[in-house]
């Protein structure tokens, strides 16, 4: 029992309270905020370095037996994204106190983030499915509220759109918890993985992995669900885009990751195809869609989908080196992706347009923002040594180890279509002539520029140092999709039945 | 009752599906608001005591209390409709923000953010 494990959840939560009561104080709001934010990041770094060796922790909510009450679980797979999700949110807050105007700060711009910040780490952290669904609405209204900040006739189209879809999702995720209860008569992920291995009615378990994979789908933004995505994306600010882009489609991820490896584990060799499919799909309709873009965060939007079609790969290939190949990509594409949006977000706060055919000749103007940005796209498009090689190398190794030729050579032309995209972004905003003269452009701040160069150089930095980052994974996939290592965590040797049936009596 | 409740379901769902279908911003939100009463009534019939068998409340013979219902999925409903309350408040706002921003109904005319 460790308790601890509560402090990536209550930090952010104080945190948020704290900075609602100092709201006039903006000095003392912000640092509440990066306090906060680092004391997550500081704890998910203790947590990475020993979940992976001792196997996951569990911390039961109030001292409940394990199968009847909340169970909070950190292996592998949660400590990593815990960790990467207070990381983010530190360089966006960094971002955020460069860009946001004072408007936002005044009306609770920094408790919203701290609060999807205490939605995400709950998702990351929880050991029971209803318990999923409420972190996954608290993190949901905090990003309803960042997305309509400010009221501009966009924000409110695009996030009413958001907003629907999302709640979609989420009533489907509502639907399929009420139904897994009426099938398995319990709600712990533990017990039902292994409820799931004994209860006949291998069909209704189908349908059930089918609801599920429709609901975190819809959070993932993979095809054909992705449509909230694009629709959205590019109307709030550059901060609340890119903590978006690092954070809300991947806790969707995460979740499949965990129902499919954990619970549906059997339902992977059915749906395997199936998802390798969709994977495929969602990689190519995105980059293509982006190539029809002229937006820089519109083309950076589709990407997003794009690149979560790397991560559901890993997934469909139904294996512990698959989840683990499909968690390595996910970790570098939340730092490049966030990176890119923040040098692509400084950029159209330059010209003060995101409109690729109104900008030009940044590249002689503001040279490091030029080559960050190209080091961020190498390595979103896969070229070493940059992690973006690794995470690809790894995912395709898997994918031919497992004969899955065809989605593995889609992945791997989608990487040439999406440096091709991003070449376009390179050519209209930092290399082609100016057609206004460029000496009359603001100059990019320290604190534009630095957020995402730092997540640049971690990708470099990844991408050299790869080894640590893949065995951790690979420990990690393991554990992610070894049912017994987590019931025997969570309830004891025995296992979850053995406990319930002893409290019966 | 689970008959009724089925036809009850199905009907909500039904509606649901057809209101969020229209183009109207207002019949959007009422579809929304059906879907979750819909899935509520939902997670109703999965603690009848006849699908998953014994309730958590027990005796001292290890059986449950005669005319006991499952508290659990009380709870969850009890959740899911605070949940559902707190967001129909708000994308009734939104609806009334964007309402007055667009100066329309229809959803179709929400299509700025699409364009190329």
């Amino acid at each position: 029992m460790v308790f601890h494990l509560f402090i990536p959840i209550i930090t952010p939560l104080i945190g948020a309270a704290l900075a609602v009561l100092f709201n006039r104080q903006r000095i003392v709001a912000r640092a509440i905020t990066l306090i906060s934010v680092l004391i997550n990041l500081g704890y998910g770094l203790w947590l990475m370095s020993v979940a992976p060796a001792s196997g996951p922790l569990v911390a039961q909510a109030s001292g409940w037996l394990a199968p009847f009450g909340i169970s909070l679980v950190a292996d592998g797979m949660s400590a990593l994204m815990v960790m990467l999700a207070a990381l983010l949110m530190l360089t966006t807050i960094l971002y955020s106190f460069a860009s946001v105007d004072e408007q936002r700060e005044q009306h609770f711009y920094y408790p919203l983030l701290l609060l999807l910040l205490l939605g995400v780490s709950g998702a990351f952290l929880t050991g029971d499915l209803f318990n999923l669904y409420v972190w996954f609405e608290v993190l949901l209204v905090a990003s309803f509220g960042l997305i309509t900040l400010g009221g501009s006739r966009d924000q409110l189209e695009g996030g009413l759109k958001y907003l629907v879809l999302n709640l979609l999702g989420s009533t489907a995720f509502l639907f399929g918890c009420g139904l897994m209860y009426g099938f398995a008569g319990t709600l712990n992920m533990a017990h039902i993985a292994e409820r799931m291995a004994t209860l006949a009615n291998p069909g209704l378990q189908t349908v059930l992995a089918g609801i599920f994979l429709f609901a975190f789908g819809s959070k993932a933004a993979i095809v054909p669900l992705f449509f909230w995505l694009p629709t959205s994306y590019h109307t709030p600010p550059v901060a609340v885009t890119a903590i978006f882009s690092g954070l809300m489609t991947k806790v969707g991820v995460y979740a499949l990751y965990r129902t499919f490896g954990l619970m549906f584990q059997n339902e992977l060799a059915t749906y395997g195809p199936w998802l390798t499919l969709l994977a495929g799909l969602t990689m190519v309709i995105g980059v293509l869609g982006a190539v029809a873009q002229m937006n820089v965060r519109r083309i950076l939007s589709f990407h997003i989908i794009s690149q979560i079609g790397y991560s559901v790969m890993g997934l469909g290939l139904a294996s512990a080196a698959g989840l683990a190949a499909g968690l390595v990509f996910t970790a570098h594409v939340m730092i490049v992706k966030m990176a890119l949006f923040f040098i692509g977000g400084a950029a159209e706060q330059i010209y003060g347009t995101g409109d690729l055919k109104k900008m030009g000749g940044l590249a002689r103007r503001e040279p490091l923002l030029a080559l960050f940005w190209f080091l961020g796209i190498l390595s979103l498009a896969g070229i070493p040594p940059l992690s973006g090689f690794i995470g690809k190398l790894i995912l395709l190794q898997v994918g031919v180890s497992q004969q899955a030729y065809l989605i593995t050579a889609v992945a791997a032309g989608t990487s040439i279509l999406t440096f091709f995209s991003m070449l376009k972004i390179w050519n209209e905003v930092f290399w082609k002539k100016s057609y206004d003269d460029v000496n009359r452009l603001p100059r990019v701040s320290f604190g534009l520029l630095a957020p995402g160069a730092a997540l640049v150089i971690l990708s470099v930095a990844l991408g050299l140092l790869a080894g640590p980052l893949v065995d951790y994974n690979t420990i990690a996939g393991q554990q992610a999709f070894d049912r017994n290592v987590y019931i025997t965590a969570v309830c004891g040797a025995d296992g979850c039945e053995a406990v319930y049936r002893a409290a019966l009596k | 009752m689970i008959i009724l409740l089925a036809i009850a379901i199905g009907s909500l769902f039904a509606g649901a599906t057809y209101l969020m279908l229209r183009r109207s911003v207002v019949k959007l939100i009422l579809g929304l608001i059906l879907l979750s009463h819909g899935v509520n009534l939902l997670i109703f019939t999965m603690g009848d005591g006849v699908r998953r068998g014994a309730s958590p409340l027990v005796d001292a013979a290890g059986q449950p209390p005669p005319g006991s219902a499952d508290p659990l999925v009380q709870a969850l409903i009890l959740t899911a409709i605070v949940i559902s309350f707190g967001f129909t408040a708000f994308v009734m706002a939104l609806a009334y923000r964007s309402n007055q921003a667009v100066g329309s109904d229809d959803l179709d005319d929400l299509s700025t953010t699409d364009r190329l």
